[in-house]
């Protein structure tokens, strides 16, 4: 680093001058043109976290058509990168609590999104679902589960399940497993077939995914009603079926997963699956989207059906594990009527029907085009008309992130102890602190 | 008047850091403490005062007491993994080695990459798989008949926090290297060959000549191996990811900040983050205040 010598007072005073004149202009104009710029035109600022996959296609196609119906208010697309938005949402945070809110952000639809309802940064939307009659095409149970307080707050585009047992059907054959288990007894007996035959019984990922995996099992084993009634606040999570879960759950992990869990992507799970490496795994229907799309995008390019195929996770059959990406309407948001004319966009047929098939979900309509959609979400279209729902734990549907952080807690420790006691315990802590 | 003129213009020319500092710095030290003392403990802010709940929280905390363990774990691997092989290097640089200038270099490197792509490179070299699908150091140890040396690495149940560490010390020993070849340097020729002239034997030398030099070398070293340490987080993220069983300090405040939503707890996380720094820091800042004085 040079020094100041004395007596270059003078130099560097010269150089202070001058540098405010670079500076000044500068910010002024900066000022200026932010300004002008908003008033003059337009722009629906969307902010989300689809930067990859079918997600970020599907988000193309929607911008196109929007453009084209919308020439005045062009799209700008506010994307963050990071699974599950888990960046994207610390950027939010920040940007709401400086009210600079974009037009409509996305989230989970259902309690991921009371934090923004319960600090007043989003608005009611009930009088879109009339007027263009969301209310009455997507499904009854779905608009329950989604309203906080007698109010709608955003539009769900997709439904993913998460409740899905994936296997490789040249793996079951070969350790000897004639059909697909439906029951939880039958579900241990592969596992141990599998077992004897040398591969991974039940392939098995991060901490994210054990807490995927735990959640079916609570839902396989209290049935849906019961793991409804948990997220009330008489929920009895001290109960002999949560128990019984819990006791099933280690298992699973003690004797039929692999012991690098911790090092495995959602992706590394599934794809030991599809070499061949592992029976079975339990995991969303993303999952679908990776194994079957094209190899341009990351994804593995193999026959639904033949390479892999699905099932329900065994004893949940009829009860659909649903998450959905929504969108919302901030308040305070710069382009409110543009907006409201995005929100009505997404939940029509032609934009849902644009977006999913290639994002891999299902619509929250019920009036799909089944032609549309690929084997397995012909197959998902088809339990939605049907099945009961529950929402999702880890995909922020029934619980808030306060009590969502609390059961990842309650679960880290888990894993590392294997303490059934405790872990129930601080899941009866977790909701007597959280239940509302 | 003419005192003013004296320190006027240098007081001028510093005051923009110091309202800089007070604002940037102090002021938001303080602010942070004040958000850990409230009772905002939701999305929505709220300036409540709730005294030392977030605190009486965290010491009940199992949690927090794993990650107390994983980070004093980490920070004693890593700076006397560090410390040693750092000064192991420059000792053999400083006893004369042909193109000393490219090895310099050479060690130096790992520290221009960002901890997040050191990481993950590390967390494939470090890949825990087993059998068949064993990947970077557990295969290269396996094929070299080194069987008994295949490990879980990070993922292991008690010591994965010192696997967590090797990413680390890698990256650093190069720069405490250039350090103590400095400290090495720092020492006079004229010593050196005085204590040879006495009969001391080379052992003796560096014993009681060079090593005696090293000592505000090997402080401030300490100093900075520590505070990096006690603050790390992105090494972490890359290896691990955001996982409880390599979960530390840092990255538990964003947890509790980013998906909990507590924000009283996440400020007295970081608190206690400052706290646990400023027990090294100010004791060094009075220790060279002091021999600055002296000098």
């Amino acid at each position: 680093m040079s020094k100041i010598i004395p007596g270059s007072r003078t130099r560097l005073a010269l150089v202070a001058v001058l540098a405010l004149v670079l500076v000044l202009p500068a910010a002024a104009s900066a000022r200026t043109k932010s300004s002008t710029g908003s008033a003059a035109s337009c722009q629906l600022s969307v902010f989300s976290w689809w930067t990859g996959g079918g997600e970020a296609a599907g988000l193309t196609k929607l911008i196109a058509i929007w453009n084209k119906q919308n020439p005045t208010c062009p799209f700008k697309n506010e994307t963050v990168a990071g699974g599950a938005g888990s960046n994207a949402k610390a950027v939010l945070a920040q940007r709401l609590a400086a009210h600079k809110p974009p037009d409509s952000f996305q989230g989970h639809a259902g309690k991921e999104l009371q934090d923004y309802i319960k600090a007043g940064q989003v608005e009611p939307i009930d009088f879109i679902y009339t007027q263009y009659g969301f209310d009455k095409i997507m499904p009854k149970q779905l608009i329950s589960q989604i309203t906080y307080q007698g109010h709608l707050y955003s539009v769900p585009v997709n439904i993913h399940r998460a409740n899905v047992l994936w296997y490789n059907p040249a793996v079951l054959k070969k350790a000897g497993i004639a059909s697909v288990p439906k029951t939880w007894a039958q579900f241990t007996a592969a596992l141990d077939k599998a077992k004897a035959a040398g591969v991974i019984p039940l392939a098995l990922g991060e901490q994210w995914t054990q807490k995927h995996l735990f959640e079916t099992v609570l839902i396989s084993t209290l049935g849906v009603s019961g793991w409804n009634q948990l997220w009330t606040k008489e929920g009895d999570w001290n109960s002999a079926g949560v128990k019984t879960a819990i006791d099933r759950f280690n298992t699973l992990l003690a004797k039929y997963t692999n012991s690098d869990a911790g090092s495995l992507t959602w992706q590394d799970a599934g794809k030991l699956v599809a070499d061949g490496k592992a029976a079975f795994n339990i995991m969303g229907d993303w999952q679908d989207g990776y194994f079957s799309g094209s190899t341009a995008g990351g994804n593995l390019a193999l026959k639904p059906g033949t390479a892999y195929n699905w099932a329900a996770v065994p004893g949940s059959d009829g009860v659909y594990d649903w998450l959905s990406d929504s969108f919302t309407l901030p308040k305070g948001a710069p382009h409110r009527d543009a907006a409201i004319k995005w929100l009505a966009f997404l939940g029509s047929e032609k934009a849902q029907d644009t977006f999913n098939p290639v994002k891999g979900s299902i619509p929250a309509r019920q009036d799909a085009k089944t032609s549309l959609y690929g084997p397995y979400l012909k197959w998902a279209l088809q339990q939605w008309k049907t099945d009961k729902l529950a929402g999702s734990l880890t995909h922020g549907v029934v619980a808030s992130n306060a009590w969502n952080a609390a059961i990842d807690s309650a679960l880290g420790l888990f894993i590392q102890g294997h303490n059934t006691a405790s872990f129930q315990k601080a899941l009866v802590a977790a909701h007597d602190k959280n239940a509302s | 008047m003419k005192r003013i003129r004296r320190w006027g213009p240098g007081l001028l020319l510093v005051s923009p850091s110091i309202v800089l500092i007070a604002v940037f710095v102090y002021g938001l030290i303080g602010w942070n403490i004040k958000v850990s003392l409230s009772d905002w403990r939701q999305a929505q802010p709220s300036s409540g005062y709730a005294g030392l709940r977030a605190y009486r929280d965290l010491f009940h905390d199992a949690v927090w007491s794993l990650d107390l363990r994983h980070i004093l774990i980490f920070t004693v691997v890593f700076i006397v993994g560090t410390l040693f092989v750092g000064w192991t290097l420059a000792f053999l640089l400083d006893k004369g080695v042909k193109g000393e200038g490219f090895f310099r270099a050479i060690y130096l490197f790992p520290m221009a990459v960002s901890f997040i792509a050191s990481g993950i490179v590390w967390r494939w070299l470090m890949n825990p798989a087993p059998g068949d699908r064993e990947t970077g150091l557990n295969a290269v140890f396996d094929h070299a008949g080194l069987h008994f040396l295949v490990n879980q690495w990070y993922l292991g149940q008690n010591w994965g926090m010192a696997a967590m560490a090797m990413p680390a010390v890698w990256a650093l020993s190069g720069y405490i290297m250039a350090l103590f070849l400095a400290g090495f340097r720092g020492v006079p020729e004229e010593l050196r060959e005085a204590a040879r002239m006495d009969g001391a034997s080379e052992y003796r030398v560096y014993r009681h000549v060079v090593f005696p030099h090293l000592r505000p070398v090997t402080l401030s070293a300490l100093i900075i191996l520590g505070h990096i340490s006690i603050k790390v987080f992105d090494l972490i993220v890359a290896v691990g990811g955001k996982q409880l069983i390599t979960q530390v300090p840092a990255v538990y405040m964003w947890i509790q900040i980013y998906d909990a939503q507590d924000y009283a707890k996440g400020a007295a996380i970081a608190t206690l983050l400052l706290i646990g720094i400023s027990v090294l820091i100010i004791p060094y800042l009075i220790f060279t205040v002091r021999s600055e004085r002296n000098a």
